[in-house]
């Protein structure tokens, strides 16, 4: 049974401290009454002797010191997790907000989960089609992969996510197929467009949403990734599932971690961010993946906001140090009207070369891959040098370059949000492209697939 | 047995846990903390409360649970049966954890990291009688087929051999019997332990002087880190860090590699673990893990243990050093270790030093690459032992003004600067040649011009120049244009660009350009420097520069890398005749 304690001392911010305690663990759940009869959530921080700290997860508007009550609960944090998930939404803390009733659980889970053993990981190298070209052809997107994309704000980002958990596919299975999705801090509208747009494509059957929304505690937003992943982890690795989990808008996670660091004094690190950032961020990346001997998958796609578009803020540059890749969007790409603005160059996915050619794509994938990328590469360098030094400064071959890469992005890159091409139209496309430079150009690829590919162009 | 220090939880704080009455407690001693048996180390005394960092998740921990210590400091179990295996932070093979605890690292799970059931065949070379002292080899046990394990005096033991008989033993087996100067008898197992934290003793430290072969062309050739020394990337992410360590792991010219993923990606484990087993070493065509060590604590596992795993990497291969082996230790990444560093400071409320990083980061680190070097071991025999240590650091958005970049490279002597701009363009390996240096390169020219070519000296300096002057060209080009160049100019620009392009550029994904021997650095090296050094004279000549640029040969000569070891002698003399012949056609009738 649990005792109740009215011996709260101190409430500043999200923090919460409880004298007199006995037999408190560190991380352990908490339950507050307040004097009107509304419960609300903490967790133990710290224990210090019978002192304890706490954070809220909810606002701390309307505790009162001497008359609300702590319940320590004698458990961590839990998800109520079974197979009825699909389908569902709830908010940030894992309850129902979708008017249906509660769900009954298969199973209890701690939401920290427990590290994966590196030695019972399986590699991820199984292509997954998102019929985006520049991911598919270029930064290929494979199972069990954390592929972030690196956003600002005012891009379009949630429309490429959706556009992602729409079309993604792996070739040649059947297995089940499921999308998590954990909204953290995004607006109303935000997550209105999502939730939209899986009804529409009756993607909703196959999905489970944690929506914390702007305007809800910010403190809940620690939760609600944890959540999400929980449940991901229980369709893929209990059901046997491939899950994609969306996770959005990290920025606002990683905001909300610094708020409580600031409120118990820490030291900060860069930007005012607490020193963990990088362990608490990687806590949640590192729980994608593929486990040996299970045929269910986590392929997690967080989405995050580059504050001023600075990729060496500490979000954006600590995301990238653990997860395997990112995909860039650029202002200025979305200024010459491309859909998708992918900017491939700096874009990366890092399990790419295991996830392509025989057999998982096709054979000329990496040839061709490379020889876009060195092609495009130079032909901006080209495009460059002519806004300087004007068009006549350009070599013949240079011009083609430019040419090329105008027509790169026009037609590979902007393809919009609800095209979806297989991944034998993105290759086919990259040929078409490749054909616009003189054969001799193309050093990457070896010679067998240029004989089987090149398209000649006529002459004149 | 039971005069271990016994103490009570008062406070717990993430990894950071005090207990109280623990006044016969030692600093560093190994504790076991609650009835789950969470493995700590005490890390501050005041008092008689003792601050201990605990190794494991401590949720559910909370005051008046039981600390009891171990008596003894952090230590890792030495012996046959560590050769390809994967160990976490505190030395817990993690392949024996998936089968006793399924896929997922639980709290307090234990298993010894030397198998004690395993038996081993143990073959002495010394009789009794013999008068050892710590370090001679006792007997052989031939581990893997690449690895001849010798067993060792154990550093601090020396007297007279009662007993010591071949034969098949497990690791805690007495295999002899040792009489020290007291009469004091020791038993003698295949086993030794050793604490992390104190480098193992030999005889004295020799100054490195001899390459070690890497494989990859932009190291050996103008960035070479000798065999013994240490060596630093740092790089911003995506900048493929990761995969030069894994090249290093894969290539490079040792007997043991202790490969320590620290903070990183758990799927760059399962990698190596994936690929080790089918990489044939070039050498003795066995497989790579026959000779692999692999530490992983991976991001997500406990940030305490992560501080623990360079540790008990290091001391892993300081024990295969002192066999007389070549070890190399590759730390990936040595931000991560020293995030965990700050992460405890910060728990124990230290002042701190720049961006919040503890003040004895530098000594701690300077503490580990010191632990690198060329040794004679302790024993009779004066063999040389060598340990090469190579840390990737992980500079906030690529910025080597970080603490731990700036602390790393007032100790490191190669550095390996990766470059994010390389890496857009997919030049790979993406270490930026006009930043990166390396203080060993006087020394190894020498040896250079003694093993592989008199030239070697000279062809390198010439190629770093061309690069240097090719720098300074495009900064012009960007500023004028390509027209404005004299030929002479644009030859030196063609040169550059075919010596980054055909030299550098390397594919590590690709079967023979992965690795390259340093006859074939030295064949490619030479013909494309020849082509550069022969053009100049035929512009001089008066040969027009775009026939020089057009020579059917030069394609051939950008393929150079992806001709077989075996035919690469064969092939630069074809080339070079070739070379020859288009030159002095272009000589005598191209004007």
């Amino acid at each position: 049974m649990a005792r109740e304690y009215r011996t709260i001392e101190e409430v500043a911010g999200p923090l919460m401290l409880v004298r007199g305690v006995e037999n408190v663990k560190f991380d352990e759940l908490a339950e507050i009454e307040l004097p009107n009869g509304e419960v609300r959530h903490c967790k133990v921080l710290e224990i210090d002797g019978t002192d304890a700290l706490v954070q809220l997860f909810e606002s701390s508007i309307g505790i009162n010191v001497d008359e609300s009550k702590v319940r320590f609960l004698g458990r961590g944090q839990e998800l109520a997790v079974s197979r009825d998930l699909l389908g569902r939404v709830f908010d940030g803390m894992g309850r129902p907000i979708d008017g249906g009733p509660a769900l009954i659980p298969e199973a209890m889970r701690d939401i920290n989960g427990t590290p994966i053993n590196p030695a019972a990981r399986d590699y991820p190298n199984e292509f997954i089609q998102t019929g985006v070209s520049a991911i598919d052809g270029l930064n290929t997107l494979v199972r069990g992969q954390k592929l972030p994309i690196f956003s600002a704000s005012g891009l379009p980002h949630n429309m490429l996510a959706a556009q992602i958990a729409r079309q993604a596919q792996v070739l040649n299975t059947e297995d089940e197929f499921a999308v998590v999705f954990a909204a953290m801090g995004i607006t109303f509208e935000e997550s209105d467009f999502f939730i939209s747009d899986f009804r529409n494509t009756g993607a909703i059957e196959r999905a489970v949403m944690f929506i914390n929304l702007a305007d809800d505690p910010a403190i809940e937003r620690i939760s609600t990734p944890r959540m999400a992943l929980t449940a991901a982890e229980y369709l893929a690795f209990d059901l046997e599932m491939h899950v994609l989990v969306l996770m959005t808008d990290i920025t606002y996670y990683a905001e909300a971690l610094r708020e409580i660091s600031a409120a118990r004094k820490e030291v900060p690190g860069r930007r005012g961010y607490p020193g963990y950032l990088y362990t608490d961020l990687a806590s949640l990346y590192e729980r994608a993946g593929r486990i040996k001997g299970n045929r269910g998958s986590i392929t997690l796609v967080p989405i995050l906001t580059m504050p001023d578009e600075d990729k060496t803020h500490p979000i954006p540059d600590l995301t990238g140090y653990i997860t395997e890749g990112q995909v860039i969007l650029s202002r200025e790409l979305l200024r010459k009207g491309l859909r998708p603005p992918v900017d491939v160059l700096p874009s990366l996915s890092r399990l790419k070369d295991k996830g392509i050619g025989t057999g998982k794509t096709r054979a000329d994938h990496a040839d061709t891959m490379n020889q876009l990328f060195a092609a495009y590469s130079r032909g901006k360098d080209a495009k460059e040098l002519e806004i300087i030094l004007g068009a006549e400064a350009l070599s013949e071959v240079d011009r083609i370059y430019a040419k090329f890469s105008d027509e790169f992005e026009e037609r590979y890159v902007s393809q919009g949000f609800t095209t979806n091409r297989t991944i034998e139209e993105t290759l086919n496309l990259g040929w078409e492209l490749l054909s616009i430079l003189p054969k001799n150009e193309l050093k990457r690829i070896r010679d067998s697939f240029i004989e089987q590919y090149y398209i000649e162009q006529r002459e004149g | 047995m039971d005069n271990r220090s016994r103490g009570k939880i008062i406070k717990v704080s993430g990894p950071l846990v005090i207990a109280k009455g623990m006044r016969d407690a030692e600093m560093y001693d190994v504790v076991e903390v609650s009835d789950k048996k969470l493995i700590g180390e005490i890390i501050e005394m005041h008092g008689d409360e003792a601050s201990i960092q605990v190794y494991e998740e401590t949720a559910g921990l909370g005051p008046g649970e039981e600390v009891v210590s171990r008596g003894s400091p952090l230590s890792v179990e030495l012996g046959p049966g560590l050769i390809s295996g994967i160990f976490d932070g505190i030395q817990r093979p993690l392949d024996k954890l998936v089968e006793t605890e399924g896929s997922n690292i639980t709290r307090g799970a234990f298993a010894y990291a030397l198998d004690r059931e395993q038996e081993w065949e143990f073959e002495a070379e010394l009789e009794p009688g013999a008068t050892v002292i710590g370090g001679d080899v006792l007997g052989i046990v031939q581990e893997t087929v690449l690895l001849a394990h010798r067993i060792m005096v154990p550093p601090n033991l020396s007297g007279k051999i009662i007993e010591l008989k071949s034969g098949r033993y497990k690791v805690t087996d007495t295999i002899g019997l040792l009489e020290d100067d007291k009469g004091v008898r020791h038993e003698l197992s295949l086993m030794q332990k050793w604490p992390v934290r104190i480098g193992r003793p030999y005889k004295e430290k020799v100054s490195p002087a001899e390459p070690l072969i890497t494989g990859q062309r932009i190291i050996d050739t103008f960035f070479p880190v000798a065999k013994g020394g240490t060596a630093a990337v740092p790089g911003p992410f995506g900048s493929g860090k990761t995969v030069i360590q894994h090249q290093l792991a894969k290539w490079a010219e040792a007997d043991v590699v202790v490969y320590i993923g620290c903070g990183e990606r758990g799927n760059e484990m399962t990698d190596v673990l994936n690929e080790f087993p089918r990489l044939d070493d070039p050498k003795t065509g066995e497989p790579l893990m026959k000779r692999t060590i692999l530490i992983a604590n991976t991001s997500d596992m406990p940030v305490a243990a992560r501080e623990a795993s360079i540790y008990t990497g290091i001391t892993i291969a300081e024990y295969f050093r002192d066999m007389g082996y070549s070890v190399s230790i590759m730390a990936d990444s040595t931000s991560r270790w020293a995030e965990a560093l700050r992460e405890m400071s910060g728990r124990l409320e230290e002042m701190p030093g720049e961006e919040g990083y503890p003040t004895y980061l530098g000594s701690r680190l300077a503490n580990f690459y010191e632990r690198a070097g060329m040794v004679r071991c302790q024993g009779s025999d004066d063999r040389l032992g060598v340990l090469t240590a190579i840390g990737a650091v992980s500079p906030p958005g690529g910025d080597l003004s970080d603490p731990v970049a700036q602390s790393t490279l007032r100790i490191v002597q190669v550095f390996w600067s990766l470059d994010s701009a390389l890496a857009y363009r997919r030049h790979f390996p993406a270490i930026n040649w006009l930043t990166s240096y390396s203080l060993y390169s006087d020394k190894i020219d020498r040896w250079m011009n003694e093993n592989v070519t008199p030239r070697w000296s000279t062809l390198r300096q010439d190629a770093l120049k061309l690069l240097q002057e090719e720098s300074e060209l495009e900064e012009i080009v960007r500023l004028i244009g390509h027209d404005a160049l004299s030929d002479g100019d644009r030859l030196k620009l063609e040169a550059a660009r075919s010596l980054r392009e055909d030299f550098l550029h390397q594919n590590s994904f690709d079967e023979i350009d992965t690795f390259t021997s340093l006859e074939k650095q030295h064949r490619m090296l030479e013909l494309l420097m020849t082509w550069y050094y022969e053009a100049t004279k035929a512009l001089a000549n008066g040969v027009q520069y775009h026939k020089l640029e057009e020579m059917p040969v030069r394609d051939e000569l950008a393929r150079l890398k992806m001709v077989p070891e075996d035919r690469i002698v064969d092939r630069a003399a074809e080339l070079n005749a070739q070379m020859t012949r288009e030159l002095s056609a272009l000589n005598l009738g191209g004007r």
